[in-house]
């Protein structure tokens, strides 16, 4: 039996795996701080994902864009793949290779892929889908406190709180054992849908408030608005612990709660209700806001998140035992993911990498020269939106992501992708993605090697082996080790084996602000709590800020922020809102979940949430397949009638992909700081969808609508 | 962009530093960040910075502090601000604005942003022979008024409030908050009566009476006795220390039309904001457009927004076409909206109308739907059906069915019913009723045996409870 945690979200909660009958392993729940010996849906299924039929064991090789991928051994894809970037890159330079990665990797993974980047292939092309997922909070944690952790204190205090704003957040559709935690205090949950989450907190005596799609920053200012006007700031803490509150308060000013309400939809007496359930339990010191994607995947995302810290500031909620701010991260390992040098701007340990102090020490760390590190480059969206363009990489390395499914505007990513010379993806199953690459490469799952995860409180849990991958499967590691060393480099640079690489990590990252130097396989095999930074073999820091922030002069900072509208408004072509999100049966782009029996049998397609009014408007009754088309593409999926939904806006899950990924219609307008796109809010039209016909050219019976709806 | 590669910024001067202009001025320098296309400057005659003229009856109630409503400070490097000059003349040949302290300032383009003043009606002592209010007189129109109704705010004085109208109403809130005792007088039929119907005012003044305001609709005042009160048209005196002003305002038009600029009811202006002199602009409330939009803040923010992207040359083609104005009372306890066509007969043709009356609960909802677009409401006591009802107005978008479920607030009933799948008693993990009872039947007997055969409160832990309650009914005895 192996304890080890869960593939999926960022709970990741504990699990007990253990070989069945039929020698495949079967999952337990174990007990655990975050998941309290609960686990969802996905968790209880996730080991089937070790043995789909389809799973990949051989490397694919296509020879040109014109014939099918088949089957190869590795010398003979390795081989081809590094001479491919061998030649392109004496032909077109360094920067004409990128590498995208992702949120699920672990932090062995996560280091290694940007030490890969920047060492054997010098590019400074190199993103992670991360930026598609916490970007826009990581960007406003860091100006407010100067750090980013996204929970600085362990989840289990949130459930001492008196009340707890869920700004974005839908756990308990998203992490249903975080719920666990949140069933004494009131919640206040702010979402354009009556989520699962928002009834929870209506079933406890807490409020709902739904703004307008892209409107989440108009009502975080006029909550401060409501807050001050209520006298429930905290003057004290402002003045010791804060700078900014002026200017930021000048902003909040023009938001009265009579005017939020023109803007969000929000009634006015919602806004103070909520201000005033919020800044009574402030007043007792033991209240939290935490922000989700709903809040922070916009093109003004980080704003939108330094408003609702500015909020918890100004209630004097940070840095305080009992109270906060606190972002709910989402990818398994979305918070290790983005400290260890795959992000564009970064090296490891959280460091700048147009820092010369950082440069010149991870330099020393890699035994090279700090001038051979190349600065900074896109960030994700505009690395996928420069490939195969002339200034723009013409090979792309795919570690650990799905972007066919997960990025915006997929008909552009598509294009994009399709341009390059040479697409490779390493995965576990044929995803959309990899379907389009020259070269596969089927690496291990989960529960086939080790390695650390840093969760959604920014604790470093060890992720166990439980089983040998099946024959002809390798390591991320070992396929970078290997790419590496026929890419010129030295092979002790890149090591396989996962411990040796965590403890080159913790001196990477020592002395930066995701400190890993103190964290050994064994204090995590013993059990032992390890919240970063982590300096020394005895260090942990579960909560952060208690006595100061982490700028020079120990202070938060309150950032003067304002509304604007979203980067697509409606308009008689595109009259109504189309918004995204998860489902509880699938985890991001679905390439593991839509193979798991028991999660595609309960959602097997894409749908739309639509009001019945709005429908029935659309001449849509409940089951009918639905077209809903932007100006940049459509998505077909089924009409679900919710008659709590707010009449301009339609939900789509992000979860499917082709003709049904909600993608199709995303914006890729980016936040200027963040670069996150914006997600959450596109123009669209509700139409019928056309027939599928059979292959007898009659409209297919199975598209014609159940009578009385689908459940 | 538009602007020629090293031409100077364009000379803008702003005449009016409350909302509207320093609104003009902040979004030209967000436009404008470095002061390259635009030199901005601002002068009001007030001495303070610029402030939230919307809040006034906030701080008046004592919500706000005069410094919790200033405005941001304008800052970048194209924009100046002074404060405390008045602008005494304009020569539109030369291009110039003459100030009070003798200066004159070269322009290439005017932004009149002067806004209105109360208006004083011809009343024995309300307006003094210099035009000025008399003696224990004040609107309430900026913040000098405002401290001075609140040196008079002592708990249990007497202030009469002259005009039902938004701001009176919202005065006579806060003058009561602050403990005075307060009788407030409108000449028309009703209170609000441009913005709401007899039903809904009817309903609204009991509220006011029930929170110790004395209205008196349909009554016109003949004199105000300083030190006694206000006398009516039927010899009544209604007792006051002061009299609050409230009955309408005025455009500030005299800088333009000394000019020789069309002026009507305010300095009228077209779609791109331009006076009669093309170089002269106005916005906000001295100016008049033929879509309307005067005395309420949010279409004057927006003819800056669209000002400011002409003259900077980043949205040079940009126009206003008009508001659709939307009243929205900002009285502590009272929750009124009111906006488009409310005051036609309820069986005017093409006008769909719903109407909900209950004055015990001090509610009161008139709903105008006409091809299925709300076309006016009046919702006192309905706050969510107000703001549901305001964005549709706002979009254009249509009424959904069931008018009183959205009246309520309440979702529409499905037009048909879902199918009744098997109830689920744990959700996150997918378990019915009758798994949990075949698992009990397979020898299940403690939520953890449940748990572990069904998987069920394994997720969000929300159901517990249900299995509990089940185990202990099929059981017939509690369990732990």
């Amino acid at each position: 039996m192996t304890t080890t945690h869960c593939p999926y979200c960022a709970l990741q909660c504990a699990m007990r795996l253990e070989p069945g009958t039929d020698g495949r392993l079967t999952v337990r729940p174990a007990p655990f701080p975050t998941n309290r010996g609960g686990l969802c849906r996905k968790g209880w299924t996730s080991a089937e994902v070790l043995t789909v039929p389809d799973r990949l064991t051989r490397p694919l090789l296509r020879k040109d864009r014109g014939s099918d991928l088949v089957e190869t051994d590795w010398d003979t894809a390795l081989d081809h793949v590094a001479e491919r970037l061998l030649s392109l890159r004496a032909e077109s330079g360094p920067d004409s290779v990128a590498v995208f990665g992702g949120g699920g990797l672990t932090n062995e993974k996560s280091y290694t892929l940007g030490k890969f980047a920047r060492l054997a292939l010098a590019t400074s092309q190199i993103d992670y889908n991360g930026r598609f997922c916490m970007s826009s909070a990581a960007a406003a944690g860091t100006r407010a406190f100067g750090l980013d952790r996204g929970m600085p204190f362990p989840l289990t205090d949130v459930a001492e709180a008196e009340v707890v704003v869920l700004a974005g957040a839908n756990p308990a559709e998203t992490m249903p054992p975080m719920m666990g935690h949140l069933s004494a205090p009131a919640l206040i949950v702010i979402d354009p849908r009556r989520s699962a989450t928002a009834q929870v907190a209506l079933d406890q005596g807490g409020l709902h408030l739904a703004p307008r799609p892209g409107t989440d920053l108009a009502l975080a200012l006029g909550l401060l608005h409501a807050a001050r006007v209520g006298g429930w700031c905290d003057d004290e803490f402002v003045g010791e612990r804060t700078t900014g509150f002026d200017a930021a308060w000048e902003h909040a000013a023009a938001w009265w709660p009579e005017r939020t309400e023109q803007v969000t939809g929000v009634p006015a007496s919602g806004i103070r209700a909520a201000a005033d359930l919020l800044g009574r339990a402030a007043r007792n010191r033991s209240a939290y806001v935490l922000t989700g994607r709903g809040t922070e995947q916009h093109a003004k995302g980080t704003d939108t998140v330094s408003a609702w810290i500015n909020l918890a500031l100004a209630l004097g909620l940070p840095g305080r035992r009992g109270s906060g701010y606190g972002c709910v991260t989402g990818q398994g390992n979305g918070q290790g993911g983005r400290e260890h040098g795959q992000k564009a701007d970064q090296l490891p340990g959280y460091r700048r990498i147009d820092d010369p102090r950082a440069r010149d020490h991870v330099a020393g760390v890699w035994g090279v020269d700090p001038g051979a590190l190349p600065g900074p480059g896109r960030s994700a969206f505009e690395l996928l939106d420069a490939l195969g363009t002339p200034d723009g990489p013409r090979a792309l390395l795919l570690f650990g992501s799905n972007p066919v499914v997960s990025a915006p505007h997929t008909a552009r990513v598509r294009a994009r992708l399709d341009s390059l010379d040479l697409l490779v993806a390493a995965d576990f199953v044929l995803s959309e993605t990899a379907a389009t690459a020259d070269v596969v490469l089927p690496v291990a799952q989960w529960a086939e090697e080790t390695g650390t995860m840093t969760n959604l409180e920014g604790r470093v849990l060890r992720r166990a082996r439980a089983t040998a991958p099946p024959d002809g499967v390798w390591t991320d590691l070992e396929v970078l080790s290997a790419l590496a060393v026929r890419l010129g480099q030295p092979a002790q640079r890149f090591p396989t084996d996962p411990d040796t690489v965590l403890s080159e990590l913790g001196r990477a990252s020592a002395g930066g602000a995701a400190d890993y130097s103190g964290v050994t396989p064994q204090r995590l095999d013993d059990g032992q709590a390890l919240y970063w930074p982590v300096r020394t073999p005895t260090e942990s820091t579960p909560r952060l800020f208690l006595d100061s922030f982490a700028h020079p002069d120990g202070r938060a900072r309150l950032v003067p922020v304002a509304h604007r509208p979203p980067a697509e408004t409606t308009d008689p072509d595109y009259p109504l809102v189309a918004t995204t999100g998860r489902l509880m049966g699938h985890y991001q782009s679905g390439a593991q979940t839509r193979r798991v029996a028991e999660l595609d049998g309960a959602e097997p397609e894409a749908y739309v949430e639509v009001h019945p009014d709005t429908a029935a408007r659309a001449g849509l009754a409940a089951g009918a397949r639905a077209r809903v088309t932007s100006r940049r593409g459509h998505t077909d999926a089924r009409v679900r009638l919710v008659p709590t939904a707010r009449l301009d806006t339609v939900f789509l899950p992000f979860h499917f992909a082709g003709d049904q990924s909600a993608n199709n219609l995303t914006h890729p307008a980016l936040d200027p700081t963040s670069r996150m796109p914006e997600f959450k809010v596109s123009a669209v039209r509700l139409e019928p969808a056309p027939p599928v016909l059979s292959s007898r050219g009659t409209p297919d019976p199975a598209d014609t609508p159940t009578p009385g709806g689908i459940s | 962009m538009n602007t020629v590669q090293g031409a100077p910024p364009r000379r803008v001067v702003v005449v009016g530093n409350g909302m509207v202009g320093a609104r003009f001025a902040e979004e030209a320098a967000r436009l404008d960040p470095d002061g390259e296309r635009v030199r901005v400057s601002v002068v009001g005659t007030e001495h303070h910075p610029a402030y939230n003229r919307v809040l006034l009856s906030g701080v008046l109630a004592g919500d706000y502090t005069p410094e919790q409503i200033r405005l941001p400070a304008l800052g970048g490097p194209g924009v100046t601000v002074r404060t405390g000059v008045a602008a005494t003349a304009l020569d539109t040949r030369r291009r110039t604005v003459t100030l009070d302290d003798g200066s004159r300032l070269p322009y290439d383009e005017l932004v009149l942003a002067t806004g209105a003043r109360a208006a004083l009606p011809p009343i024995p002592g309300v307006r003094a022979p210099d035009e000025g209010p008399g003696e224990g007189v004040s609107a309430l129109r900026d913040l000098e008024d405002c401290q001075r109704l609140l040196a008079l705010a002592r708990p249990g004085a007497p202030v009469v409030v002259l005009g039902g109208g938004v701001l009176g109403l919202e005065a006579a809130r806060g003058l009561v908050a602050r403990g005075m005792r307060v009788s407030l007088v409108e000449s028309s039929p009703w209170i609000m009566r441009r913005q709401i119907d007899q039903g809904a005012a009817r309903v609204l003044a009991a509220s006011y009476a029930a929170l110790g305001v004395d209205v008196h609709s349909w009554r016109v005042a003949a004199r105000w006795i300083p030190g006694t009160g206000l006398e009516l048209d039927d010899g009544r005196v209604l007792p006051g220390d002061a009299l609050v002003v409230t009955a309408g305002v005025r455009a500030n038009t005299e800088l333009a039309s000394e000019a020789g600029i069309v002026v009507d009811r305010g300095v009228v202006v077209d779609d791109r904001l331009a006076t009669s002199d093309a170089r002269v602009h106005a916005i906000g409330d001295c100016a008049q457009h033929p879509g309307g939009g005067a005395g309420l803040v949010q279409p004057g923010w927006e003819q800056a927004a669209v000002l400011a992207g002409r003259l900077t040359g980043t949205a040079p083609h940009a126009t206003y076409t008009g508001a659709r104005p939307l009243t929205r009372l900002k009285a502590e306890g009272i929750e009124l909206t009111a906006f488009g066509r409310v005051h036609e007969d309820e069986d005017a043709q093409d006008l769909e109308t719903v109407t909900i009356s209950d004055p015990h609960g001090g509610r009161y909802a008139k709903l105008s739907v006409c091809e299925e677009k709300v076309v006016g409401a009046v919702l006192l006591g309905f706050p969510e059906a107000a703001a549901t009802l305001s964005q549709l107005y706002d979009t254009g978008a249509p009424v959904p069915s069931d008018r009183l479920a959205l009246l309520q607030g309440l979702p529409t009933a499905a037009p048909e019913p879902q199918e009744a799948g098997e109830a689920l008693v744990c959700r996150c993990n997918a378990v019915s009723r009758n798994d949990i009872e075949q698992a009990w039947l397979d020898g299940a007997r403690t939520r953890e045996a449940i748990a572990d055969r069904t998987r069920a409160t394994t997720g969000c832990g929300g159901c517990v409870r249900d299995v509990r309650a089940l185990l202990s009914g099929m059981q017939g005895t509690p369990v732990g």
